[in-house]
């Protein structure tokens, strides 16, 4: 089946949002908004909180943190300037704090949402040793500790552009789950800065079959381009211009 | 006709920002006051210990290029899908600003200890992030209600900003502003000494006279003074009336990668509004 990058990404979120009720969508995250809407169009059960939610709050920017503190929120997205090998999220910059050599925007809610929210997907397309690093400079957002029984959330899998990972939360470590077509085992070890365990053979990532190309390229494609007008004008000319 | 509704201009409004203080203002897509921060600008002001509820973009970025921030609490600075805010990274890599990090909760439940007129207010998560670790104003605890063993949670100091500002659809002649459900600009007015609002239009009527309108008014009472401000969010977004001027953001992001662009696109900047 003919797909594109993007599309990968699309529906192997939609397949770790398998469950789940409540999705929450952060600022700039075209990727897994779409994906969260193909979840939606799969089980109209699902809701999609957020950026994409429209009017779905009426108490303000901190109704999504106080439902998640509530519990109520399933799944959210988080990426990072640098994810370390034990899930620790830097979204602050590099070198050492405050005066940092590279200052990124900042820590957002990941601090709280990371620690509350079960099912947090890291999703972060450039898979280098730059971004994948042994030890991240400054921590946003810490991955579990060995302790800590009374935390509910936590890294669920990490998605780049070369491979899915899920995370182990008794080991503390990353697991290689599948290699995207077109890129092999060597690349992923070469572009990843810490270790990581595998199987002995790493599957594929599978493709999205015809049905699900049809739902992210129709009425996804459509419903996203609300929020994402340059993103959707970009991957999904067809469906944008037909709508 | 007007009562005692604070009606002022905009550079009277500005006036009311004194140095040095503590300022409350609300992310972009919530409405911050774009053409009062040009006001304040051009007066000079300095010394800003700015609270971003709980983000900011052009308007933080705008106030630290200008030299009037000497501390910046703050989520999160961004140009979104225009980039990096540069005079913030700028600024955090000399040592030219003190740079109070946060996370958006953090900054949401600060405003509403405020609010309730308590010293501190307690939240969930958090634990185990550097971001505790540079707050020293920020504590761990135990929770004095577990039922059994270690619980510890963060606990955050008030914050009690000396005024809020920020640009609303519209007031009426009594004062009342209408923010609509963007429920933390009422939790900013509340917590704040002293609220400053600019609004796209003063309305004739009672915003409290019927429940739809009233459920989404901040009550005269909070409010120290109103201008009105046409287009008072531009360039950014202001919710369904207009959308972003991406040509002007473009160009800011630009220019403002360096000092001599930034001082440039700032001398345009203030031009555009007159003397």
């Amino acid at each position: 089946m003919d797909c594109r990058r993007e599309e990968l990404l699309i529906a192997a979120i939609a397949r770790l949002l398998e469950g789940c009720r409540n999705v929450a969508v952060g600022m700039l995250s075209p990727i897994p908004g779409t994906a969260a809407m193909l979840a939606r169009a799969r089980d109209p059960r699902v809701r999609v909180l957020g950026i994409l939610s429209g009017n779905s709050f009426t108490n303000g920017g901190v109704e999504l943190f106080d439902l998640a503190a509530q519990g109520r929120l399933d799944a959210f997205f988080l990426g990072g300037g640098q994810i370390d090998g034990r899930g620790n999220l830097n979204l602050v910059g590099t070198g050492d704090y405050p005066r940092s050599e590279v200052r990124w925007p900042g820590s957002f809610g990941s601090a709280f949402l990371y620690a509350l929210v079960p099912r947090v997907i890291l999703f972060r397309e450039e898979h280098s040793r730059r971004v994948l690093v042994p030890q991240v400079d400054f921590i946003s957002a810490p991955g579990p500790a060995a302790e800590d029984s009374r935390r509910r959330g936590g890294p669920h899998a990490l998605l780049t552009d070369l491979a899915l990972f899920t995370f182990d939360r008794e080991r503390r470590r990353f697991c290689l789950e599948s290699v995207h077509p077109g890129h092999g085992l060597d690349e992923v070890i070469a572009s990843t800065g810490f270790d990581f365990d595998r199987l002995e053979t790493v599957p594929e990532t599978p493709t999205p079959d015809a049905e699900t190309l049809a739902l992210i390229r129709g009425p996804v494609a459509r419903e996203i381009a609300r929020t994402y007008p340059r993103f959707a004008a970009k991957l999904f000319p067809d469906a944008v211009a037909a709508s | 006709m007007t009562g005692n509704a604070p009606f002022s201009s905009l550079e009277e409004l500005a006036a009311q920002v004194p140095d040095g203080a503590k300022l409350a203002v609300p992310r972009d897509i919530t409405g911050p006051a774009m053409a009062a921060t040009r006001a304040l600008i051009r007066r000079g002001l300095r010394g800003l210990h700015l609270v971003c509820v709980p983000t900011s973009g052009l308007q933080a970025d705008l106030l630290i290029g200008a030299g009037c921030v000497a501390t910046l609490e703050t989520s999160a600075v961004t140009l979104g899908e225009f980039g990096p805010a540069p005079r913030f990274a700028a600024a955090v890599k000399a040592g030219a600003i003190a740079i109070l990090d946060a996370t958006c909760p953090a900054i949401h439940a600060g405003l509403q200890a405020a609010e309730k007129g308590i010293p501190f207010m307690p939240l969930r998560g958090v634990l185990g992030s550097d971001l505790i670790a540079h707050r020293p104003d920020w504590r761990v605890m135990q929770n004095p209600f577990a039922e059994a063993g270690d619980d510890p949670i963060l606990v955050l100091p008030a914050i009690r900003p000396d005024v809020a500002l920020f640009h609303a659809p519209r007031a009426d002649r009594f004062g009342n502003v209408w923010i609509g459900p963007r429920r933390e600009l009422m939790t900013m007015a509340h917590a704040a000494k002293e609220t400053l609002v600019t609004v796209e239009e003063i309305v004739d009527g009672d915003l409290l006279a019927e429940d739809e309108a009233a459920a989404g008014t901040i009550p005269a009472l909070y409010i120290s003074a109103i201008a009105e401000a046409r287009s008072g969010a531009w360039p950014l977004a202001f919710h369904d009336a207009y959308g972003a001027d991406a040509v002007e953001l473009a160009d800011y992001a630009r220019l403002a990668r360096t000092e001599p662009g930034f001082a440039q696109y700032l001398a345009r900047l203030l031009e555009l509004d007159g003397e």
